[in-house]
């Protein structure tokens, strides 16, 4: 049979869905390489993988436990994605916003019934503002986002480190280098016997209902998608540019410290090691956006697929001795996957011989 | 005496600045060509821990660097497919092969994590020192061979892209690649060989890390070393001399940092050299863009015959 590749004009929900899931078991079966460097079959691999990501109710806790952060990291980046503004500092904003979190919980002095509320008002705040760092720069200088929010990350870890190790150590703590705990009225209540907090899982969710309607139905999120799609039409329209830039990093920066704040009151109820506060998270993040073609309704979906990925990372960790970055590996390969297939999709096979044969040009 | 002092921080520079040197030149090369890859990192901790197993393996540190070099540049050849290739979008692209890159050396890495290499390589000998006038002997000390070749390489590096037909060449893909293409250039062949140069650079530097600088292998050794390739990039206005001056800034700036530990945190120091390049992207970028220095026309653009722009 003959066939020949056309360019397609738009690419189809189906297709999209096929490639996206061919890109997943693509990065598994890569990943298989490093499971046979431990001399564990991959077959035994992907079991180990599949009973810590699903096989009990503690494995299916645990992957939404670890898929709240994305979430609510997935949806902020959607939104920034859109218009074309890359935040790659997720990750330091997260830190950011636990950072205000146990400020507020620790040092504040405030009364118990505002503490929660207070801990993510200001976690929010901390994590927006520090994304406005590299917006403000890329307005006003033209410097590239992408190397300004990363910078940040690590100045922001940095921070971390210097608090628990300095001021902020815990008087209790001796030799580790972490925080006192929380008093109970800044942690956060959890669904039964489980470690999954009921108020953020629920915000993510409807962060993203929300996100998905405010890029549809309003008009800002109108101007979001125009600057996005074509910048020159935005400036024909009199869309600000930097307004837009503004606007999404302050919202995916404070979605993620808001992330940031239900680590720690929801899981550590303590400020630690910023690699415990966030198994990369803000990194992850960027791929459940992108997975989810930066449409907030599809990260629900991605963000519990990617928790899954870390909480079957962890079990192959516990399990078989695996270190924990072979998700590392998994993310890498999956975005090359996904990228790499996007071409695939802005063209469509036609079946049949090349000119004349029954297909009918478009 | 105050030539002294400069010697000294010049010293240090060379120590500190090398393996970001190495990585940052050969990124100057990857995007003259019109290919942003912000892939450095990956590179450069696959390179180190490929110079670290195989100075590890078989004692011979030579061996370990040319390990190193080829990893980087075999895996970077990843991106250049996606982006040359595939025209996958750049930036994405680049992002993922620093999660691979990252991903596998922690993996794969972790049976020598902590370990310590007994044959690393040794800085000027003390005998070949003495030779040396004093001046020479002054920046020379605790330094190696390959710090000297990093100066060397950015000489001819600089020579050879702004002085060459070859040279000429390459910028032209970043430039302009249809013009190219119409002038009988392989825009493919030059940008996969741009690529390919900057990953073997890439991992060049992280092997410089595991093998010279630090002779030991922990997984996250490279720093952000990789990062700051690539900002650096940019505020050397992607000249290779720009470059060696930048690098060694940056090394006089780490030890700074390091110096300075006895008054202020050490932690709050170490986010020194991740503050500076915001600054000076801040100060560069504007200059650079609007003014057109330097900027290849065509950076991070996919080619492809047939299409202009």
């Amino acid at each position: 049979m003959q066939f020949r590749v056309e360019p397609s004009l738009q690419s189809k929900a189906s297709s999209i869905f096929l490639l996206s899931l061919l890109s997943i078991v693509l990065a598994f079966l890569g990943s298989s390489v490093i499971f046979v460097f431990y001399r564990v079959s991959p077959w035994e691999a992907y079991l180990t993988f599949f009973h810590g990501a699903f096989g009990s109710w503690y494995a299916l806790s645990e992957t939404f436990k670890r898929a709240i952060p994305l979430l609510l990291v997935g949806v902020g980046l959607s939104l920034a994605f859109r218009a074309q503004v890359l935040n790659i500092g997720a990750e330091g904003q997260i830190l950011l916003g636990a950072i205000a979190a146990t400020w507020v919980a620790l040092f504040s002095g405030v009364p118990s019934s505002f503490m929660l509320p207070g801990m993510f008002f200001l976690g929010f705040l901390a994590g927006a503002i520090w994304a406005l760092v590299p917006a403000v720069l890329k307005i006003r200088f033209a410097v590239n986002e992408v190397l300004t929010s990363l910078m940040l990350n690590y100045v922001a870890s940095n921070l971390v480190l210097y608090l628990i190790g300095g001021p902020w150590k815990g008087k209790g703590v001796r030799g580790f280098t972490y925080t006192d705990t929380f008093p109970e009225a800044g942690w956060l209540g959890t669904i039964g016997t489980s470690r999954v907090p009921y108020f953020t899982l629920l915000v993510g969710v409807v962060v993203a209902v929300a996100g998905y309607f405010f890029l549809k139905k309003t008009a800002l999120g109108f101007e979001l998608r125009v600057v996005g799609s074509s910048p020159e039409t935005a400036r024909l329209l009199g869309i600000s540019e930097g307004k837009i830039t503004l606007l999404v990093m302050f919202l995916s920066g404070g979605l993620a410290g808001f992330a940031g704040v239900g680590e720690v009151a929801g899981i550590h109820h303590l400020l630690r090691h910023p690699s415990h506060i966030s198994l990369g998270y803000g990194y992850t993040a960027i791929i459940v956006a992108w997975l989810a073609r930066a449409n907030p309704l599809a990260t629900i979906l991605t963000a519990f697929l990617f928790g899954a990925l870390i909480s079957g990372g962890d079990a192959l960790k516990v399990s078989l001795g695996i270190p924990f970055q072979v998700v590392s590996v998994l993310n890498g390969l999956i975005l090359f996957f996904l990228i790499s297939t996007e071409l695939l999709s802005r063209y469509r096979i036609v079946w049949g011989s090349s000119r004349g044969g029954g297909a009918i040009e478009p | 005496m105050n030539l002294e002092i400069i010697l000294g921080v010049l010293n240090r520079a060379m120590a500190y600045g090398t393996p970001l040197l190495l990585a940052t030149l050969g990124e100057v090369y990857a995007e003259r060509a019109g290919v942003l890859n912000l892939g450095v990192e990956g590179m450069m901790m696959l390179g180190a821990l490929g110079g670290f197993v195989v100075t590890y393996l078989t004692a011979n540190p030579w061996m370990g660097i040319m390990a190193g070099a080829l990893v980087g540049g075999m895996f970077s050849l990843i991106h250049a497919f996606s982006a040359i290739t595939l025209r996958a979008n750049q930036t994405v692209s680049g992002l993922a092969l620093t999660l691979l890159g990252t991903g596998i050396a922690g993996t794969l890495g972790r049976n020598w994590e902590g370990k310590t290499l007994a044959t690393p390589i040794r800085p000027f000998s003390e005998a070949f020192l003495a030779r040396c006038p004093i001046l020479v002997r002054m920046i020379f000390k605790d330094i190696d061979v390959l710090a000297v070749g990093g100066v060397v390489l950015a000489v001819f590096l600089w020579f050879f892209l702004f002085k060459t037909r070859p040279g000429l060449f390459l910028r032209s893909c970043g430039e302009n690649p249809s013009a190219s293409d119409a002038l009988g250039i392989n825009v493919w062949q030059v940008r996969y060989l741009a690529v390919f140069f900057g990953g073997v650079m890439a991992g060049l530097g992280g092997a410089y890390i595991a093998v010279a600088y630090r002779p030991a292998w922990s997984s996250g050794m490279t720093q952000g070393v990789g990062w700051l390739a690539v900002a650096l990039t940019i505020f050397s206005f992607w000249n290779p001399l720009y470059a060696l001056v930048g690098a060694y800034l940056f090394g006089a700036l780490f030890h700074l940092a390091f110096r300075l530990q006895v008054l202020v945190a050490p932690e709050l120091l170490n986010s020194l050299p991740y503050l500076f390049p915001i600054v000076a992207l801040v100060f560069v970028s504007r200059l650079a863009f609007r003014k057109k220095l330097g900027v290849p026309e065509a950076l991070g653009k996919p080619y492809k015959r047939g299409e202009t722009g």
